[in-house]
């Protein structure tokens, strides 16, 4: 392809798409070389690999209590987003209405505001409105938080599989008798089942990851894992154990896209 | 018969439900048009209210006493209006580079690489955008500390923690938003225009200029609200790279945090929600938000 343009410029781009990779990854192979490092503060090149930073993280209270709530915040959002994400999904894909093109813009609209506008916005209601109410801030506050940025990601999943799907075979099994629940349960379901999963894994993983939100949203008693890191990330003798949470949450990261990726072929993982 | 039977089986519910489109979507809709107009725009409409509010000066609890103080001082006082045009010139900056640094990484994917190839480049480009951003942001931190590999590689030319430090890490942390739309936008080139251009007698750099860079430019456009938006909102990369660095957000941060003043912070926060309502419309001039 592109034989319309000049050799040298063919390899032009092709060098800037390499040196274009490089600097993406670099950064995150160091982050997973690092944890691996057997001196405590960076050396370049390691001085040697050990795994005694792996040991020593998996015995650090801070970190595993910190997983737990993240690993808790995300599974709530998740379950929140794939609820609404696919109702929403269907509505836009399967109905005609005033107002079609609103949904979709304001299904992106959380991840399109800066997160610190999001954060704040939601804390000012959590502590004007609902703090009067007698609710506090706290693990479910984070998950509202976060629910409200991963609809958009089952929504788009959600939306790009009933597209593809038509609504052939939904209407043959209403022709054959088949009741609304039976459709759905029997022929809807099983089809979009792949993009319920990539959607539900990619929420995980955007909520796993996310830091500004949480940290208006979660009070002083919740901390997860990105805030645990970057509660530590300043003091020095931490940094080995810090090194291996990063590198955790980098694998843990992207394990989610290489599997949505195969199982949904569809599955946008884009974000944007 | 079948049909029949099928009829039969249908329960009182599925029967109500069958007839009436109307109720299936009102309730399809309700739950997630509940969540974000009240959750989501409600609280934005909170966090307006609240920059008119004040803060008892004894006990520090936000008080809904209406004044315009907060305001007119965020728009007013010499330090936020610095603070502003850095961030604003942070953000341009951002922008700028990632779009260069994308340009041709997308138009290769596109136009040059072949299909298989394509494929692999769109995952590897897309993957990183999924690693934590946190954990990236450490990344440079680890990359730009005094005797850190950009020292050792460049010769102790490394520019260590600060403005220009922020700069690059923002620029990193955003690039895949980028060169995920601008993909898209050399994609939608047609080829056939290119190939006659080429059969014109056009060289590589006229086709460029004047064939492909006119139908690209809105996705341009598309990347860098990305780019912007997520530049200005940002405080984490500023605080574990930027050194004393300010941008609006560390203000806005250190306001409800160390101040305690969440009326101050939610004014404050009005800035960066204004410039992107702006840079949204002026976008939209080029077809930007129809490419996103």
């Amino acid at each position: 392809m592109g034989m319309e343009f000049s050799r040298g410029f063919r390899i032009f781009l092709r060098v800037c798409m390499w040196i274009g990779l490089a600097i993406l990854y670099i950064p995150l192979i160091l982050i997973v070389v690092n944890s691996f490092n057997q001196s405590k503060t960076f050396s370049f090149p390691p001085t040697g690999l050990t795994l005694q930073w792996w040991i020593a993280a998996s015995h650090s209270q801070g970190a595993l209590s910190a997983l737990g709530t993240s690993v808790a915040a995300g599974v709530g959002a998740t379950v929140v987003a794939l609820l609404l994400g696919t109702m929403a999904a269907f509505a836009v894909q399967r109905y005609r209405f005033f107002g079609r093109q609103t949904i979709s813009f304001l299904v992106v609209l959380p991840i399109t505001f800066p997160g610190i506008v999001t954060g704040l916005a939601l804390l000012a209601s959590f502590t004007n409105i609902l703090g009067p109410l007698g609710v506090g801030l706290g693990i479910g506050t984070v998950i509202i938080g976060h629910a409200t940025f991963c609809i958009v990601i089952v929504f788009n999943n959600v939306q790009a599989r009933l597209r593809r799907l038509g609504t052939s075979l939904e209407e043959a099994s209403a022709d054959l008798g088949g009741t609304l629940w039976q459709t759905f349960r029997y022929v809807t379901f099983p089809s979009i089942r792949g993009a319920l999963v990539a959607g539900a894994l990619l929420a995980f993983a955007l909520s796993f990851d996310e830091i500004v939100v949480t940290t208006f949203t979660a009070g002083p008693e919740v901390q997860t894992l990105p805030i645990w890191i970057f509660g530590n990330l300043f003091r020095p003798n931490q940094a080995p154990v810090v090194n291996v949470v990063a590198a955790v949450l980098t694998i843990v990261a992207i394990v989610p896209v290489w599997l949505s990726q195969r199982i949904a072929g569809d599955s946008v993982t884009s974000r944007v | 018969m079948a049909a029949d039977q099928g009829v039969a089986k249908r329960g009182p519910v599925s029967a109500f439900f069958a007839t009436r489109p109307k109720t299936r979507l009102g309730l399809l809709l309700a739950p997630p048009l509940l969540w974000l107009v009240v959750a989501y725009l409600g609280s934005i409409v909170v966090l307006l209210i609240t920059a008119f509010w004040s803060v008892n000066g004894f006990t520090g609890a936000v008080v809904p006493a209406f004044q315009v103080g907060n305001i007119v001082s965020v728009f007013t006082d010499p330090l936020y209006r610095e603070v502003t045009l850095r961030t604003i010139l942070v953000a341009l900056s951002v922008t700028v580079i990632d779009a260069v640094i994308a340009f041709p990484m997308a138009f290769y994917m596109a136009k040059v690489a072949s299909p298989r190839t394509r494929a692999f480049f769109l995952v590897a480009v897309t993957t990183p955008l999924w690693a934590s951003y946190l954990v990236k942001a450490y990344a440079w931190r680890v990359l730009l500390e005094p005797n850190g590999p950009i020292d050792i590689v460049t010769g102790g030319h490394s520019p260590g923690y600060g403005l220009p430090a922020t700069v690059i890490t923002l620029a990193y942390l955003w690039l895949p938003y980028m060169i995920i739309p601008l993909f898209a936008g050399f994609d939608r080139v047609p080829s056939s225009l290119v190939e006659a251009s080429a059969d014109l007698g056009a060289s590589t750099g006229r086709t460029v200029r004047s064939v492909i860079l006119p139908l690209v430019f809105p996705a341009v456009a598309a990347g860098s609200i990305f780019t912007f938006s997520l530049s200005l909102g940002d405080y984490i990369a500023v605080t574990i790279v930027g050194g004393k660095t300010q941008l609006l957000a560390n203000l806005i941060y250190g306001q409800l945090v160390t101040a305690n003043n969440q009326p101050l912070a939610a004014a404050l926060s009005i800035v960066p929600l204004i410039a992107i309502i702006l840079y949204l419309l002026a976008m939209r001039r080029t077809g930007a938000l129809e490419s996103i």
